[in-house]
């Protein structure tokens, strides 16, 4: 079988990655800042993935399914939150959410 | 086998660039789908089988349905993506997005130093599973209180 660079799925890793938090950083609709999320998480995974391959563990893949539980946990608390935000505010614009502020 | 790994790495990004670009919701969310699709397989390329397949059943399955019945909910039409299309002004997102990239580029130039060859062996559900059930059953109790806790503030958060 032939082998794969261990730095390139480290780099497909870390570009999903950039990306994700480049669509956290610039979107303003919250649901898409939840699927930006989810991109992170996704990508953090697959470097735990990577490392697991590369030694030829199974540990690397248990902290991927522990990551997979952390996710939907948090996609069903995170959509609760936004069904909330929705009934009170009418709209998905995070800026809405001002009311902390000093 | 290194075959499969490019090629829906290449799909994996592109597909992710579709997610953060889009203004239509529903049209972000497929390509979010595609995008897992495409890491289960790099996944299934790197020997992690069982992996790949919850990211397909779980991430593409479940946590992708649950957000379509949300997006549902909110009732988000053409008003919605004329909306966003006004939100993604290039002056709000250049300097995030640069910034980003310059984090991008220090990461790749520490990983420029790594050089090591993975060799695929398949690890399947044996090894994933012997290990779960073995040192990591603590691991799984508090995984299984994690999501017991979030349903049960998703059902007390979503009640009307």
């Amino acid at each position: 079988m032939q082998s794969i660079p261990i730095e390139h799925g480290l780099i497909l890793a870390g570009i999903l990655f950039a990306l994700g938090l480049v669509g956290v950083l610039t979107r303003r609709n919250i649901v898409f800042v939840l699927m930006s999320l989810e991109v992170m998480l996704n990508a953090s995974g697959l470097a735990f993935v990577v490392a697991s391959a590369r030694w030829g563990h199974a540990d690397g893949q248990v902290m991927f399914l522990m990551i997979l539980t952390l996710a939907a946990a948090e996609v069903a608390v995170g959509l609760g939150l936004i069904i909330q935000m929705y009934r009170k505010f009418k709209t998905v614009d995070i800026d809405v959410l001002s009311e902390m502020k000093g | 086998m290194m075959f499969l790994f490019y090629i829906a790495a290449t799909v994996a990004v592109v597909s992710t660039v579709g997610v953060i670009v889009q203004s239509n919701i529903v049209h972000a969310l497929i390509y979010l789908i595609l995008s897992l699709l495409a890491v289960a397989v790099v996944f299934f390329s790197l020997g992690a089988p069982f992996v790949a397949v919850l990211e397909a059943i779980v991430y593409a399955g479940a946590i992708m349905v649950l957000f379509l019945f949300v997006i549902m909910m909110l009732n988000m039409g053409q008003h919605t993506t004329d909306q966003e299309k006004a939100w993604m002004a290039a002056k709000d997102w250049a300097l995030p997005a640069g910034l980003a990239a310059i984090l991008l580029v220090q990461l790749l130039y520490v990983l420029r130093e790594v050089q090591v060859d993975i060799v695929p062996n398949e690890v399947g559900v044996l090894e994933v599973s012997a290990l779960l059930f073995g040192p990591y059953v603590l691991a799984v109790e508090l995984a299984s209180i994690l999501l017991l806790a979030g349903l049960v503030s998703a059902y007390h958060l979503a009640k009307k």
